[in-house]
């Protein structure tokens, strides 16, 4: 039988971290236990600084023109949180006519829109066309080539 | 009070997601190697294509309705339930999954419209953090429960929430609009039966006296029959099986982390579940594993991670399923966590003897299929007349290779870096 394809459904926790910095663990003098050993073993963990909510957690990848206004070019990888209710000011994943579109999200005159990053697109009032909020962007990892 | 949140049109539902396109379309999944429906869309049910129908005999729609068929994307709805469990678990201090798309949960003192409101408010959630909708059904027992939450689905509107009280007009109401053939774990032949006796709705069966029903069928109708009064008598490890999923799990005696004892209850689950496939004559299409840390130990580490396995046809083969189960099993358990339970589910079941008609999934070559269903004939016997697992597999035995047809599949969008949805910048 050839291996069956795996699913792996849950992330798992994370597996890499990073050593607190050695210099703040000082060995108490004298025996007395030192002030800093709580944080001893303690480790940074990206997984835990980007990700609030892993339930609600999705990965998108960015295609078009990079977009200097909202600092995201092609390629990079989005870290998407559907639990955060989207308010002004979010950059946001967006349903425009079935498309995943990054967008703005603005109040402007009172209306709800989607703004773009670039003058070329006008804003899309929310209430006016097939479009919603599909996850509102937490943020955005660019990798440089190494 | 029980609560079973009930995933709508969940293979669907999933694809939808990443798909927005697919919304409003009649759309189906298929088998592993594409050969007939497994799950269905609103829309597709509406133009009467049915479970189990063939792929070739969908082509004409698919052209002439804009039908969209799909092959089964298993690595995107394993993980879409688990966040949909995550979710649950945040706002009920027991889940406890029924099937890959049914999950019960228990509510403990909400008065009644804090109860309803809450369960808005898990069903909002639900919807928001993962994007799939569900049905929530409320009763005080779980045969209720299941009935609340298909009336929740059907419920005209938005809804998607019912909840039930034991007695009261509502529940009345349901139960005599309830067929028999509607009540969980209430099979065919059951039916037949009952109607001799002159019953015909869930209200005629909640009115019987359960002594009586004991003695005449047996003592897991009087479990519903007492359900059916709001008197709860079924647990989850007793539930009668749907035709649908075969679950087999236990508690340990105590928390565990040993991968030996882990791997042994495994393989016993995935046995015994192999020995329920059998005696119901059925295949399955793929097998679920799931373990559990105990939720009351927030000191320990905590995870309930889970993992499909997809079978390379439908079977039920013990080596084919004890193979997977252990692949399974050997992708989901981490060091340092000690675990409360263990468990194996058999998914997408199949009727053996229709899909001996079928000529489309991958045929098993005849002269095999006979030697494998001799020895599981004989290892049965055994197991039967000599004590359950007298005869036990150790080691899955190397098979002939079987590649997947999946011409049809949605990209992994949750669990493949390569196939990630892509978001346009504009």
């Amino acid at each position: 039988m050839s291996p069956p394809t795996l699913y792996r459904p849950q992330r798992p926790a994370s597996a890499l971290g990073l050593p607190y910095p050695e210099t703040l663990i000082r060995a108490g003098l004298s025996g007395f236990p030192s002030p800093a050993q709580d944080y001893e073993g303690r480790q940074l963990d990206l997984n835990e600084h980007l990700i609030k909510r892993p339930s609600a957690t999705f990965f998108m990848r960015v295609t078009g023109d990079s977009m200097e206004a909202f600092d995201m070019y092609a390629d990079d990888l989005l870290i998407i949180d559907r639990s955060l209710d989207p308010r002004p000011g979010h950059i946001v994943a967006a349903l425009v006519d079935g498309e995943l579109i990054v967008k703005r999200y603005e109040i402007l005159d009172t209306r709800h829109c989607l703004t773009s990053g670039n003058p070329r697109y006008a804003p899309i009032p929310l209430d006016s066309c097939d479009c919603q909020v599909w996850g509102v962007i937490r943020a955005v990892i660019h990798e440089y080539p190494v | 009070m029980i609560g079973l949140i009930d995933c709508n049109d969940f293979y669907v539902s999933c694809e939808r997601v990443f798909r927005p396109d697919l919304e409003g379309v009649p759309v189906g999944v298929l088998s592993n190697n594409d050969g007939c429906v497994i799950a269905r869309s609103a829309e597709i049910k509406a133009l009467g294509v049915a479970m189990g129908a063939p792929a070739f005999q969908l082509q004409g729609m698919v052209r002439s309705h804009g039908l969209v068929l799909l092959s089964s994307n298993y690595e995107l709805y394993g993980d879409m339930a688990s966040r949909v469990q995550a979710v649950l678990e945040e706002l009920a201090p027991t889940v406890e999954p029924y099937s890959i798309d049914e999950m019960f949960v228990r509510f403990e003192g909400f008065s009644s419209p804090a109860l309803d409101a809450h369960c808005r408010r898990l069903r909002k959630r639900v919807r928001q953090y993962t994007g799939i909708p569900v049905s929530v059904g409320v009763a005080p027992t779980r045969t209720l429960a299941k009935l609340a939450s298909r009336a929740a689905k059907q419920a005209p509107g938005d809804a998607g929430v019912c909840v039930l009280a034991a007695a009261g007009p509502e529940t009345r109401g349901l139960l005599q609009r309830t067929a028999l053939d509607g009540i969980w774990g209430v099979g065919r032949r059951l039916v037949e039966r009952l109607h001799l006796m002159g019953i015909r709705t869930a209200w005629d069966l909640r009115n019987q006296d359960p002594r009586r029903i004991r003695r005449r069928f047996s003592v897991v109708l009087e479990r519903t029959v007492l359900e059916l009064q709001g008197v709860p008598a079924i647990e989850m490890n007793d539930v009668a099986e749907s035709r649908q999923r075969i679950m087999t799990s236990r508690s340990f005696g105590r928390l565990t982390e040993d991968p030996g004892e882990l791997r042994e209850a495994i393989r016993e689950h995935a046995q015994r579940g192999a020995e329920k496939l059998r005696e119901q004559h059925s295949l399955c299409r793929a097998v679920l594993v799931f373990l559990k840390t105990n939720p009351h130990r927030q000191d320990l580490p905590q995870s309930s991670p889970s993992l499909i396995v997809e079978l390379d046809r439908p079977t039920d083969d013990s080596r084919d399923i004890l193979h997977a189960a252990r692949l399974g099993l050997q992708r989901i358990q981490r060091d340092g966590h000690r675990y409360m339970k263990a468990g194996v589910m058999l998914l997408d079941l199949v009727d053996a003897h229709r899909q001996q008609l079928s000529l489309l999934d991958t045929p098993q070559r005849d002269a095999d299929r006979q030697r494998s269903e001799r020895l599981m004939a004989t290892l049965d016997t055994l197991n039967r007349t000599m004590g359950r697992g007298t005869v036990k597999f150790g080691m899955p035995s190397p098979d002939a290779a079987w590649h997947l047809r999946c011409a049809n599949r949605t990209n992994r969008w949750t669990t493949r870096w390569e196939e990630l949805p892509r978001v346009r910048l504009r």
